[in-house]
């Protein structure tokens, strides 16, 4: 694939081939993919993936929901990436903190950031401090043992929650809370929030949208998932659905079987089981203000695609409120062209841009996955995208556009309590090993420093 | 690694012995599946990139089309990401219409559900973990959807 520069390279064999460095900021999906495909399609090259936690995979760990084990089928992948010769991954070390862009820059060729989204985006509607707010990235966090998230105490005290959004995430978060804990107890969802959930008195969870069904941001095999899960019915809203059968025909097959599987949940509906917990799907709402327990919000009406406020309000009820309206990211180095109003890196197809103001590209610098394309997409489209800028990254360095003219050392771990791969493989152990006698497929460590002791760093 | 070898010889030693009686035996023939003739029947399938390289490999009969990729190292990243549990996309393959009519299984609910999210989703794409081959099929092209592994650079 890359003959031209490996003949060009070989007709001036008395110049010492210079080891390509490349550090890759983050050790989720993004990064693992970036670093397979960079692997495989360039000459000569060392790869750092430098991670923050002592543990890999991102939100493959930390996101996928723990009864969705086959979505994490991917980490074997990302496993025979981490043992390829030419790729190292450093984790417990931090970008901001450990080390600086400034001196990833002096030490690697080119630098890949994908570091992710960390923060979410708020309602900024009054009240929204309030306890009994959180955000569903913290409470996703919490059942999947990010650490710092453990101490969250979510109220499942209460009988309703109210998550705002309904993407993803929100079925995520719903299902979690509706599923009887028998079927989480064998998953790899941390002891301490399989215990909250044991004891939580949820009965019915609300998912609030602003616009229609035919807008509705889940996917249909999540929703398909909600409508088989054990002792829960869901209750979809008649007058939400107005007009909607009329328009499924001429829907693209996505959209319209997503549709075509509401319709057929909400004509099948009864309301004789009042005993079992429900999912309240609640469409053309837009949360306007927090009480004690319970959320005021104006309906909606939608004017082609967009929902536009009516001057009609409804009170919701609300024990706990999970705010689930998106992630975005943080700047990690003040280094960084970031863009704080999108919350993520100013860049072009990855390449990152020296500024916001203009289309230069500062060579050497690139972004991908959720930290360059904004948090959308399931791993399929972050796959995809991190396959790209790998294939960026590798027609930059044979095209000669990434100075490379001298050897670089790349990152001096002796002073940093870096956890390598193979001290990544005693935690791994160690998890599964605590979660053989629950029958989980591991138990994981949250503290930090209890990642750090295992590791033997 | 080696002893699926050594029944896929085995199997490959009784397969004329065996080849008559197929029909009535099934049953037995599943206590006995070193035995069963199908096991080491080989078809020949070609996987076509949206570049027009074709990837042409020796292909098991019962095996699906992911497990064809994955026995024979066929170059196609990512491909596969979920291994076969119906919870992503990446196995996403073209079929010319008349080879889709003739798959003997059509797509069931969950598989059309992940085909949704698919990149360039046609009305005879199919998910190669799910479509498992026969003896007919030998031959078989299927198109390997555009991705960054070929054509279409992001």
């Amino acid at each position: 694939m890359n003959m031209l520069p490996r003949v060009f390279l070989r007709s001036y064999s008395s110049i010492p081939l210079i080891k390509k460095k490349i550090a890759i900021v983050g050790g989720g999906p993004a990064g693992f993919y970036a670093a397979q495909y960079i692997a495989k399609n360039l000459s000569n090259c060392e790869i750092d993936i430098l991670e923050k936690l002592p543990v890999p995979f991102g939100l493959v760990r930390f996101g996928v929901a723990p009864d969705h084990p086959e979505v994490k089928n991917v980490i074997n992948t990302f496993t025979k990436t981490a043992e390829n010769p030419s790729v190292r991954f450093l984790g417990n070390i931090a970008l901001g903190q450990d080390v600086s862009l400034k001196e990833l820059r002096e030490q690697y060729h080119a630098v890949l950031l994908t570091y992710g989204a960390d923060q979410d985006h708020r309602l900024n509607i009054p009240n929204e401090d309030q306890e009994n707010v959180i955000s569903a990235r913290k409470f996703v966090a919490w059942y999947n043992g990010l650490p710092g998230a453990e101490n969250l105490q979510p109220k499942l005290t209460g009988d309703t929650v109210t998550i705002i959004g309904q993407g993803n995430v929100a079925i995520d978060v719903a299902r979690i809370l509706l599923s009887p804990v028998d079927l989480l107890k064998n998953t790899d969802i941390t002891e301490y929030s399989l215990e909250a959930l044991s004891t939580s008195n949820i009965k019915r969870v609300q998912l609030v949208g602003r616009r229609g069904p035919l807008q509705a941001a889940f996917t249909i095999k999540e929703l398909r998932e909600m409508l088989k899960l054990p002792n829960v019915t869901t209750v979809w809203r008649r007058e939400d659905f107005e007009g909607v059968e009329d328009l499924v025909a001429s829907l693209q097959r996505p959209r319209k079987r997503l549709t075509e599987l509401m319709l057929t949940s909400l004509k099948a509906q009864n309301f004789t089981d009042t005993q079992e917990r429900q999912f309240l799907p609640i469409f053309l709402r837009s949360p306007e203000t927090i009480s004690y327990n319970s959320l005021d919000v104006v309906v909606n009406k939608m004017a082609g695609d967009k929902a536009v406020k009516t001057k009609d309000m409804e009170n919701l009820p609300a024990d706990l409120i999970l705010r689930s309206i998106g992630y975005r990211s943080t700047c990690a180095d003040s280094e960084i062209p970031f863009n704080e109003k999108a919350g993520k890196v100013f860049n072009h197809n990855g390449r990152v841009l020296v500024n916001g103001d203009s289309e230069v590209i500062d060579r050497g610098l690139y972004t991908a996955g959720w930290l360059g394309t904004g948090p959308t997409g399931v791993i399929l489209t972050t796959m995809n995208t991190a396959f790209g800028v790998g294939k960026h990254i590798v027609d930059d360095f044979n095209g000669n556009l990434i100075k490379c003219d001298q050897n670089k050392p790349g990152l001096d771990i002796k002073k940093l309590r870096a956890v390598t791969w193979d001290k990544w493989e005693r935690i791994d152990k160690a998890e599964i090993e605590a979660g053989a006698g629950k029958g989980k497929p591991r138990e994981k460590i949250v503290s930090i420093n209890t990642m750090l002791e295992v590791a033997g760093v | 690694m080696q002893s699926v070898k050594l029944v896929q010889n085995l199997a490959r030693f009784s397969f004329s012995r065996t080849l008559k009686s197929t029909s009535n035996l099934k049953g037995v023939q599943r206590n006995f599946s070193i035995s069963h003739p199908r096991l080491n029947e080989q078809i020949t399938v070609t996987f076509v990139r949206a570049s027009g390289e074709k990837l042409t490999t020796k292909a098991k009969v019962g095996d699906n089309l992911l497990d064809v990729v994955v026995n024979n190292n066929i170059d196609l990243d990512g491909f596969g990401a979920c291994e076969g549990t119906l919870t992503c996309s990446t196995c996403h393959l073209i079929f010319k219409p008349a080879d889709y009519e003739r798959l003997p299984d059509k797509p069931g609910d969950e598989e059309l559900d992940m085909l949704d999210l698919a990149y360039d989703l046609t009305d005879t794409s199919r998910l190669g973990c799910q479509v498992i081959l026969t003896k007919d099929m030998d031959g078989l092209e299927v198109k390997v959807p555009a991705t960054v592994n070929d054509a279409r650079s992001a």
